[in-house]
């Protein structure tokens, strides 16, 4: 019951958020310098011609009311239409985005099956050499940009090795995962730092604790007590970093994709911001928002469901 | 001798990530000071007999497409990526931790308000939000800053917040209002300087993650703008060299971690004194 009202509250608080990244997306475009009538006429258009642009995108009304029609068209589904590629912005984002959010997972995944055992251990070892070694790396892998994994994980394996493909995204779901095999791992290595660094912290803090040492006591098996004892309330602060590092993993995914030529959701705004595509760069800067917001609530309801006093 | 032991024990006393960070992170600055004493060579001279030149005694690090010398280049980008570390991060440090003093000693509304406020902007990818923003005003290094100061400052002023809730409740706080001091006065000159410590840590960390967010943009062209020297415009002008000379692109990604490890060495180091103190 106490879940019940616990998911209710936390999708009430999705409204405001939500209201917040149309503010912020709105302001974006409209009030810095750099108005959209340039970037679609030009430098050099005629006052008349500037004019029937504003006309069209509204913009000789004032701000509230430009407000007002800009949430009326997103909440109808349109977002204008891509100035470069003359599609719907909302076909773009439907045709993109996927592409995006399956590296994202793919990376997400390979950065639990790299961190969760080599937490474990570096807890279980403490001050061993085992330990140095796999903080040394994990210390030396976030501070390696992701551009800069990227190329040199492409270059060998891709371009010297021939292992993997050195771009694209291929046909069909396996051939997919394969094309992007190299960049999730890329993109899934920072991820994994941060996220080891934290387990290990949260593995020693929970094997000291009094509950671990009763069930030892209790003459439970050792591998039995790391599962249910003490790999699951580690797990609990895990998932909420993980959670939290969702748009930080998002943010290297638009760089990896331009990294790795992937036609995704953070190439094309790339591409979108060399050409003043102003449509195409505010219709996906919501759409990543919206999506991390949603993946708040997703890690939310799993922190819930893995420590019940969290839902209260 | 007793000069030497009580140098030793000093020098014990300092935690290891402490002093290797502060060495990587002090030789750094020496060479963003002075560039030129160090490179061998103008950054931006070309060489046409020398173009892509392999790493040698004449050139250590090889030379570019243009023949310029890399080490030279490497070695000047030392003054734009250290300046990226500082005006990155020093923006969204000063105006967070006055936002988040007031926000912590006001409570109530305030607060609840600042709350929702961080919500919703952690919500946006951070480097999405700032690609976002540069690409409003234009690319550049002075627009980048201003994008870094208008979403950084959150982080800083939730910290200081949550400090100075936990200050603001203890006695000598009661004691200068009891004196009749202004709040300014007592959040200011008392409260903050008992509450900056996480802040200047957590700014060691950000310093790491401004270097790496600034080379990124180097990379796709939105920060530092070529023929500048910067680690990440470098990388990029010799991506499409990287099967024949890969050493245009390498070394200045070795500099990159060397000087994000150091960042992020000192703030650990930092965090362990702080717990030792405790």
């Amino acid at each position: 019951m106490s879940m019940t009202l616990f998911l209710i509250r936390r999708l009430l608080q999705l409204i405001p958020t939500l209201i917040f990244i149309l503010i912020v997306v709105f302001i974006l475009v409209r009030l810095l310098p750099g108005d959209p009538t340039s970037a679609i006429l030009g430098d050099r258009a005629l006052d008349a011609d500037v004019e029937r642009i504003n006309r069209e995108l509204g913009l000789d009304r004032s701000i509230p009311v430009q407000f007002a029609v800009f949430v009326k068209s997103v909440a109808t589904g349109n977002l204008g239409n891509s100035i470069q590629l003359k599609l719907p912005v909302t076909q773009l984002i439907a045709q993109r985005l996927p592409v995006t959010v399956m590296l994202t997972v793919m990376a997400a995944i390979l950065a639990l099956i790299m961190s969760v055992p080599l937490a474990f251990v570096a807890a279980l070892r403490r001050e061993q050499a085992a330990d140095t070694v796999i903080r040394g790396a994990f210390q030396i892998g976030l501070s390696m940009p992701v551009f800069y994994m990227g190329l040199l994980l492409l270059t060998v394996f891709g371009a010297k090795l021939g292992w993997f493909p050195v771009g694209g995204y291929g046909d069909g779901f396996w051939d997919n995962v394969y094309h992007l095999f190299l960049p999730a791992f890329t993109l899934a290595l920072s991820l994994a730092a941060i996220l080891m660094r934290n387990l290990r912290a949260a593995v020693i803090g929970v094997v000291d604790a009094e509950y671990v040492t009763f069930a030892r006591a209790k003459g439970l098996q050792p591998r039995l007590i790391l599962l249910r004892h003490v790999l699951r309330n580690a797990l609990i602060s895990t998932v909420s970093l993980f959670g939290l590092s969702i748009g930080t993993l998002l943010g290297g995914a638009v760089i990896t994709e331009t990294v790795f030529a992937i036609p995704g959701a953070g190439r094309l705004m790339i591409d979108s911001i060399y050409g003043r595509d102003y449509p195409v760069v505010q219709g996906m800067t919501m759409a990543l928002a919206v999506l991390v917001s949603l993946t708040f609530f997703l890690t939310d309801v799993v922190e819930a469901w893995l420590d019940p006093r969290v839902a209260r | 001798m007793t000069a030497a032991l009580t140098r030793r024990a000093l020098l014990r006393l300092i935690p290891r990530p402490l002093l290797f960070g502060g060495i990587l992170i002090g030789l750094s600055l020496v060479l963003a000071v002075f560039p030129a004493v160090f490179a061998p060579y103008d950054p931006i001279a070309f060489d046409y007999n020398a173009l892509l030149a392999p790493p040698s005694r004449a050139h250590l690090m090889g030379t570019d497409n243009f023949g310029r010398d890399v080490l030279s280049r490497v070695i000047h980008a030392y003054t734009i990526d250290m300046q990226i570390a500082f005006f990155g991060t020093v923006f969204p440090f000063v105006i967070g931790t006055q936002v988040g003093a007031l926000v912590g000693y006001a409570g109530g509304t305030a607060d609840a308000v600042f709350g929702r406020v961080v919500d919703a902007v952690i919500t946006f990818p951070f480097l999405v939000l700032v690609i976002a923003i540069v690409s409003v005003l234009g690319p550049g290094l002075v627009n980048m800053y201003i994008a870094l100061g208008v979403v950084g400052w959150v982080f800083y002023a939730r910290i200081i917040a949550s400090e100075i809730k936990i200050q603001k409740r203890l006695d000598y706080a009661d004691a200068g209002r009891a004196m009749g001091y202004t709040p300014m006065r007592i959040i200011f000159r008392h409260l903050l300087p008992n509450a900056i410590t996480p802040a200047i840590v957590y700014l060691m960390t950000d310093m790491a993650l401004a270097i790496l967010l600034g080379s990124s943009l180097g990379y796709l062209g939105l920060g530092a703008q070529p023929p500048t020297a910067e680690w990440g415009v470098q990388i990029a002008e010799g991506k499409n060299f990287m099967s024949t000379a890969w050493w245009i692109s390498v070394f200045p990604g070795i500099a990159i971690v060397l000087t994000g490890l150091g960042f992020s060495l000192i703030g650990d180091g930092m965090a362990e004194l702080l717990r030792t103190r405790k």
